[in-house]
């Protein structure tokens, strides 16, 4: 491991009053600077309670929670809290303020003076993809679901904490308006290069969104906490097999581009026999190369430059040995980490 | 006709009596419901959360209510004597019901979400009080003040019983020399003047609480 983590929760358990067991069990779990990882798992596994450990929204039963290798299971929580952005699915946004005021909540507490404040406001609006001109005045009841999570998104960044917990952030929005705000997202993850934990129980989500992703069982057992392409290839264990679901291989096919391949020659007589051939450009992933062969019923499609040229071809056997390699180097990966133990 | 224009030179004959009926009724209205409203939302504040607390605190809230004024009024005389006092007391007792009820019902409408991220986001229990949860259930609070003042301000007229002030005094003048010339006028002025106070002061009563509450709530 390279450096100290961001988060370390170390055996934290929470067992909550008048409950039989407890809702995390002994879950020790590292998250490195600037990742993403996803928690994902079934409801009720204890995600959310897990999340909220973190900035002690919840106080842990036992167990020790470290930020940059600070303890901090013992100190304020509200002034622990002025430094973790929290975002949540209902988002919960002050339906009597302004959104300018709702945004400068943070800021505000810890006493910024005016001018600064103001800046920052049009900034983090800005940052979301909302005129300031236009929404700084208006009250929460006058935004669209999309509009309202990214104010509680912009309201979480106030006072620009370097974590952020989002608990299902995007959960309760239509999937097209879903898709943009996740991508929007990782964009200004990019710039940001924020600590993130996000919560999901949707693995498609997870996948997308996540540097690394945690599967958690009951209790927040973590089954398996790898990024996204070892564990599509190597699932651990049944429950994440299970959990990840059907067509779990062809996932994995995103990770990698046409670009990468070593690909088939283009040859006129056997591509060109008239029959449609799907063509895709060297950026497309794997998945898009599947998708266009299963649409055209071809067991290939041409790689076409930029000027349209066919350059090349990809064939199913370049999808299958692409899987394969995956699955090997997870296998090897996982190898090595039983040795090592 | 001939009973209204009797009434108006009543009315006139008496302006500076009546002036200082309405202004003293007007006083004594104004009190209690600044001390109800103090002492009910802070109680409806410390209960909310506690639903025995809260359970307990109506229903004694109610009971006073159900208490005839003039038992609730004579009840106080022994411990102040007479005068305005025993009678604010007693208005001060009717005049929490509303506004406890109301600041409860608005405490408990507040999203849970939105204490949530207040929370999330390092607000005290204080900060979370003051800055977000007494502002969205501030207009309920002041429909509660409106109702207690409109009840006062009714309840209030009979007030001259334990040797009080304010508008009754017209009306327990009228109704002891009933038969007599100018009895009659008389009962009508505190009573015309009592409603007129309560509309008034109603009125005032839904600018502030327009003013005080945030466009955001409004729907
Ligand atoms: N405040 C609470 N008091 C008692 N039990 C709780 C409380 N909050 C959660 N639990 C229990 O703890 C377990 C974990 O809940 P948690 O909310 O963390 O699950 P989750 O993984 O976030 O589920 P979901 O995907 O449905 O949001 C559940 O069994 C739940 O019933
Ligand atoms: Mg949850």
């Amino acid at each position: 491991m390279a450096g100290e983590p961001k988060i370390r929760l170390d055996h934290v358990s929470k067992i909550y009053q008048g409950a039989e067991g407890p809702a995390v069990a002994e879950l020790t779990l590292d998250i490195d600077p600037g990742e993403i990882l996803v928690l994902v798992g079934p409801s009720g596994c204890g995600k959310s309670t897990t999340l909220r450990l973190i900035n002690r929204m919840i106080e842990p039963t036992s167990g020790r929670i470290y930020l940059d290798g600070d303890d901090v299971t013992d100190v304020n929580p509200d002034q622990l809290r002025r430094r973790i952005g929290y975002v949540i699915q209902q988002i919960g946004l002050f339906p009597h303020q302004t959104i300018a005021e709702n945004v400068a909540t943070v800021p505000k507490m810890l006493r910024w003076d005016r001018k600064r404040i103001s800046t920052r406001v049009d900034e983090l609006l800005e940052l979301v993809g909302l005129d300031p001109r236009v929404y700084r005045d208006r009250y929460p009841k006058e935004l669209s679901g999309g509009q309202a999570q990214r104010v509680g998104v912009a309201r979480a960044l106030g006072a620009d904490p370097s974590i952020m917990l989002m608990d299902e952030p995007f959960g309760a929005i239509d999937p097209i308006t879903r898709e943009s705000l996740q991508n929007e997202f990782l964009r200004l993850q990019e710039e940001l290069r924020k600590t993130i934990v996000f919560v999901t129980h949707d693995i498609d989500e997870a996948i997308k969104m996540g540097d690394r992703i945690a599967i958690l069982g009951e209790q927040s057992v973590v089954h398996q906490a790898d990024t996204p392409e070892r564990i599509l290839a190597y699932p651990v264990d049944d429950f994440v097999r299970s959990f990840i679901g059907a067509g779990t291989a062809m996932k994995g096919l995103a990770f990698e581009r046409v670009g990468d391949l070593d690909l088939a020659p283009f040859d006129e007589g056997r591509n060109g026999d008239g029959k449609p051939v799907g063509t895709i450009t060297a950026d497309a992933t794997l998945f898009e190369a599947l998708e266009e062969m299963l649409r055209t019923a071809d067991g290939k499609t041409v790689v076409v430059d930029e000027s349209g040229r066919p350059a090349g071809v990809v064939e199913l056997s370049h999808l299958s040995d692409a899987l394969r390699t995956a699955q090997d180097e997870a296998r090897r990966h996982y190898d090595e980490l039983g040795a090592a133990s | 006709m001939d009973g209204l224009h009797s009434w108006w030179e009543y009315v006139v004959g008496h302006g500076d009596d009546v002036l200082e009926a309405t202004l003293e009724h007007a006083q004594i209205t104004v009190v209690v419901v600044i001390l109800a409203t103090v002492f009910s939302v802070a109680l409806g504040v410390c209960v909310q959360s506690r639903p025995t607390s809260k359970a307990i605190a109506l229903a004694i809230a109610s009971i006073f209510l159900t208490i005839p004024a003039l038992a609730l009024f004579a009840l106080f005389i022994p411990l102040v004597g007479p005068g305005d006092n025993p009678a604010m007391m007693a208005l001060f007792l009717y005049a929490i019901l509303p506004i406890l009820r109301n600041t409860v019902t608005g405490l408990d409408e507040v999203s849970p979400a939105v204490v949530e991220s207040a929370r999330g986001m390092g607000m005290s229990s204080a900060q979370r009080l003051w800055r977000v949860r007494l502002p969205l259930a501030w207009p309920l609070i002041m429909t509660g003040v409106r109702i207690s003042t409109l009840l006062t301000v009714g309840i209030a007229a009979i007030a001259i019983l334990v040797g009080g002030g304010g508008l009754g005094t017209f009306i327990q003048g009228g109704l002891t020399r009933l038969g007599l010339p100018n009895s009659v006028e008389s009962v009508w002025v505190g009573t015309v003047f009592t409603v007129l106070l309560g509309l008034a002061l109603d009125v005032v009563l839904s600018l502030v609480q327009r003013l005080t509450s945030s466009r955001g709530l409004r729907a």
